[in-house]
């Protein structure tokens, strides 16, 4: 696996994401500042990372949406590259309309950085194939627009195909409304693009992929990634 | 190109002396800058003096102090007297760091006070040459029924996250007080801590002659002028007047500032950096060149403002934030400029080093400041203000006492009050976990655990144990027990966790100086902290004084907060607190049952009063090294220091993170019951241990106070006598207080 990941003005969570693919792949990703407008030769998963990039201060991800590197990434996606959005990445990827729907003002009026649980709703899927089906697993969060939101027709479109692969859940696996903190549509915490290999999630699973730290639940999510793009080479 | 005049334009004496007066110079300072200048002053030398001469800036009244504080150990690289203290923490790898206040500007404007007190802080550490790794809060707050107080608690905590998250350096451990003193002027300390090189430690001494004097960062606006004035007066019912001088935050602008000074520091290009923090580009310059024994001459024509029709005066007193002055070497400057123009930040070379000894200032070709550096610092006020010493309270016997509710009932009301309630609506708003190292979070242990991902790099594992401590309430009634407790529990919070305690920052935020018995509590509490700094090998390296906490003539708390840093040389060697099932319960440390200034008294019997409980250090030592033996041979499965609260509430707390009860024996028939559960002896910690009979033995060998006090398991906390407190009995009244306090503020937006 080579793995590129996007650093843009105001990410933070770049060398968070970096520690986990190292630890899933031995290797250390390439790093990319925004200015770049191509990805280095072999990239096979580009990485858009957390963060505040241009302080949110416009809607989240949208400046970063027009960066010039978003032009090589969508060209990317496009030929059927892996692209994983974490969190403000995430909200890039909507904004690029890479991925459906947009991620509005949490529920709260506040920023929430805690423990959530998400379920695992497809597990035949490039990122998610080291799960089980309905396991469930626990991720950092810390975003303050998280609330993720489609109208019902794009709700039901990515039901009905399978593209919802994350929601919300009690450690139980109860999708709730009290396990929904952010107040997302139908609990949804993360979706993927039509031919699953462009991935978005509000949540942090690169911040468990330690026994030392916070334990190891983010791992199987990266072993899938890097088992998918090691049998593709 | 006009010529400079050889005198800037000077004020009228009558106006001069008038303005000074303004300015918060007082008539002998202001005639020593009339020798100084031998002429009167221009208004921008006139703003120099009085911002560098404020107690803000100058420590005119806490200097002759706090000499007395130990700051030295094989282990410190830099002490008081940088930008933030050093220390090596092993592998060629040092820790940074300091605590500063932002109070004042946090009770006129909560969030942006709090969240530029966060900006701040982080800049005195990057300009080190440090990556921020953790930052800590020492919160004081009024009463929450007070006026404006939940507004101020809401902005605070809004402004320390909307600051920290943004910039991606998380937010792991500090403190809440609430006390009706700070209904006033709460308190807002922030405490960053960051990795370094040890050798590769920047520093403001400013040298070469010649050498560019570099601006980067945000533009200069004109906000905050006088912002150090403003926090060395006292506060009048007219706070709010005063929001001109509070600064705003950019946390952006300042993630970029990180980025760009850390890049630009990794190549030789810098002779000396220093943050622009309070009085601004005044401080920076005339420090950095005072420490190299330099002039310095300015040009602002060059400074990058904000606003158009900037004065002098405006630009060196304006507290804009996220910017920086540099000196380059000679030559440098294109490679410097490349690096903050990819980071979309302003650069502009404003001037240069010369060897005059002076400052001199220029504008719109005019000569606005012509200052000697030497005597701006040597002739800066000294006062050895008069002391009063605070009267001794008498010790209260514990049998005098009784108990009016029972053991039960207590612990629901103490583990539900604004002291000990769960914070977790506080630090559920804090990114706690970015950096991706955060082993122990908030709650999680008695300290912060942060790996240090330097180590990692090279092999190791190293991580660092961050704590904040001080209870105002025996500062108080006793303000060197005081002191001595709070640099003490600092200390064994480090301990707690299996690290070893190596330094600490202090912040004391005090009342009004020029009363004795507020200089004396100061005086007091600076012996109590360096007996116990000294006991305990445990130097101060960094600290910052906030005094003129007062609000119409009453003063908050005594409250000299402390920041403890110490080092993990493996991460997982870190205990925490959560309690795991079947395991036996040891108390280490003597217990006599002091109930005087406990939380027991003042919320359960209602009484703020008593001498508080004394600091055995030697115990204090003793008993922590050897807890922190007994953690690092992997005897102790969890681990809390007895404080607030004292051993009920421990234990609680320990079932509570665990979610595991425990079964516990009675105290010994000669104390009181809930003398023996609540008072808040010193020196003490709560273990869980497989084999309590082992952990006994050892303690005996080394003369260390130690009792088996019952054993963890199943899902209430057991009483003596067989009385049970769930543990959703006690999560609800623990977790539920400060949601419900707050629910009326939640519907606003930041």
């Amino acid at each position: 696996m080579q793995a590129a990941i996007v650093v843009f003005p105001g990410t933070n969570r770049e060398r968070d994401m970096a520690l986990a693919l190292r630890r899933a792949t031995g290797r250390k990703p390439a790093m990319l500042w925004h200015r770049d407008t191509e990805l280095p030769a072999g990239t096979d998963l580009v990485v858009l990372p957390g963060g505040f990039s241009y302080g949110d201060y416009l809607r989240c991800g949208a400046m970063a949406a027009q960066s010039p590197i978003m032009r090589a990434v969508k060209d990317f996606a496009a030929r059927g590259g892996h692209v994983l959005g974490v969190c403000n990445g995430f909200q890039m990827l909507t904004e690029a309309g890479l991925l459906p729907g947009a991620l509005l003002r949490n529920a709260t009026l506040r920023f929430l950085s805690m423990d959530c649980h998400m379920r695992v709703e497809r597990a035949d899927t490039p990122y998610t194939h080291r799960f089980r089906r309905g396991q469930v697993f626990r991720a950092t969060m810390a975003h303050g627009d998280g609330n993720y939101f489609a109208d019902p027709a794009t709700l039901d479109e990515l039901e009905a195909e399978g593209r919802v692969i994350l929601r919300y859940a009690t450690p139980a696996g109860e999708v709730t409304e009290a396990a929904n903190r952010n107040g997302s549509a139908r609990g949804i915490a993360g979706i993927a693009s039509a031919n699953l290999r462009v991935l978005g999630l509000m949540p942090h699973p690169e911040n468990q992929v330690d026994p030392a730290i916070d334990g190891t639940d983010g791992m199987p999510l990266f072993e899938s990634l890097a088992e998918t793009l090691a049998s593709a080479a | 190109m006009t010529t400079s005049a050889p005198l800037p334009a000077l004020l009228a004496p009558d106006r001069a002396a008038q303005l000074a007066a303004e300015y918060g110079l007082k008539p002998d300072e202001y005639d020593r800058v009339l020798a100084i200048l031998g002429r009167t002053p221009s208004l921008t030398e006139l703003g120099i003096f009085s911002v560098m001469w404020s107690e803000h800036c100058s420590y005119k009244s806490s200097r002759v102090w706090l000499r007395e504080l130990p700051t030295k150990a094989p282990w410190v690289i830099q002490g008081p007297g940088e930008n933030a203290g050093v220390i090596d923490i092993g592998e060629g790898l040092a820790a940074v760091f300091k605590m500063e206040s932002h109070n004042h500007p946090s009770f006129i404007e909560p969030y942006n006070g709090a969240a530029t007190g966060v900006g701040g802080i982080l800049r005195d550490v990057f300009t080190m040459g440090a990556r921020p790794i953790a930052n800590l809060n020492a919160l004081r707050f009024g009463m929450p029924d007070a006026p404006r107080m939940k507004r101020v608690i809401d902005g605070v905590v809004r402004g320390i996250g909307g600051y920290g998250n943004c910039v991606g350096v998380p937010t792991v451990g500090g403190e809440v007080n609430f006390h009706p003193r700070y209904n006033g002027n709460p308190l807002v300390n922030a405490m960053t801590v960051g990795i370094a090189r040890a050798d590769r430690i920047f520093t403001a001494k400013a040298t070469g002659i010649g050498n560019p004097v570099v601006y980067v960062g945000s533009k200069t606006g004109r906000d905050g002028i006088h912002g150090a004035t403003m926090a060395s007066t006292e506060f009048s019912a007219d706070a709010e007047e005063k929001r001109p001088t509070v600064q705003i935050g950019d946390p952006f602008a300042e993630k970029l500032l990180i980025e760009a000074c850390l890049e630009l520091m990794a190549t030789d290009a810098i002779v000396a950096i220093q943050d622009m923090g309070a009085a601004g580009l005044t401080s920076s310059s005339v420090e950095m060149a005072g420490k190299g024994g330099m002039g310095i001459d300015l040009v602002l024509d060059d400074v990058p403002q904000r606003e158009a029709g900037m004065t002098a005066y405006e630009m060196m007193l304006s507290e804009s934030q996220e910017r920086m002055l540099m000196i380059l070497k000679p030559g440098r400057e294109a490679q410097a400029e490349a690096i903050f123009t990819k980071w979309e930040l302003d650069f502009a070379v404003i001037g240069h080093l010369t060897d005059t000894g002076r400052i001199t200032i220029r504008h719109r070709g005019a000569l606005e400041a012509d200052i000697p550096l030497a005597p701006l610092e040597s002739e800066a006020p000294l006062y050895r203000r008069p002391t009063a010493e605070t009267p001794k309270q008498p010790v209260l016997d514990p049998a005098t006492i009784p108990d009016p509710v029972g053991l039960d009932k207590a612990l629901l009301t103490l583990v539900g009050s604004l002291d000990l309630c769960s914070r977790r609506w506080i630090w559920d708003q804090y990114d706690s976990m970015v950096g991706g190292h955060t082993a122990r979070r908030p709650g999680a242990a008695d300290a912060a655990i942060v790996r240090v991902e330097e180590s990692l790099d090279q092999g190791g594992n190293r991580a660092l144990a961050m704590t904040t401590d001080c209870t105002p309430r025996y500062c108080l009634a006793d303000p060197e027990e005081g002191g001595k407790q709070a640099v003490a529990e600092a200390w064994r919070n480090i301990t707690a966790t299996g690290a070893l305690p190596l330094a600490i920052t202090d912040n004391m935020n005090f009342g009004n100086p020029e009363k004795p018995e507020i200089m004396g509590q100061f005086a007091a509490a600076v012996r109590g902290m360096a007996a116990a700094c000294t006991a305990l090998d445990f130097p101060v390296v960094s600290g910052n004084v906030s005094l003129y906490n007062e609000t119409e003539g009453r003063s908050i708390l005594p409250t000299p907060a402390i920041g403890g840093v110490g080092v993990l040389e493996d991460v997982a060697q870190a205990t925490g607190l959560a309690l795991p099932p079947g395991l036996d319960l040891i108390l280490v440390g003597e217990t006599r049952g002091w109930l005087g200034q406990s939380l027991w008294l003042r919320e359960i019997a209602g009484r703020e009063d008593g001498a508080p409980p004394p600091v055995d250090l030697g115990a204090e030592r003793r008993n922590g090294d050897a807890v922190r033996g007994w953690i690092r041979a992997g005897l102790v499965a969890a681990c809390h220091d007895l404080s607030d609260g004292g051993l009920l509430v421990a234990a609680a707390e320990m079932a509570m993170a665990g979610g595991c009860g425990a079964s516990l024996d009675p105290g010994p028939a000669a104390l009181p019951p809930h003398a023996w559960w609540f008072g808040e002896d010193q020196g003490r910690y709560l273990l869980a241990v497989a084999n309590g009979a082992g952990l006994l033995r050892a303690a005996a060998a080394g003369g260390v106070p130690a009792l088996r006090i019952g054993r963890s398991g199943g899902e209430a906390l057991v009483l003596p006598g067989g009385l049970a407190i769930s543990l959703a009995e006690l999560r609800e009244a623990h977790e539920g207080t400060l949601p419900a306090l707050m629910a009326d503020t939640g519907m606003q937006a930041s």
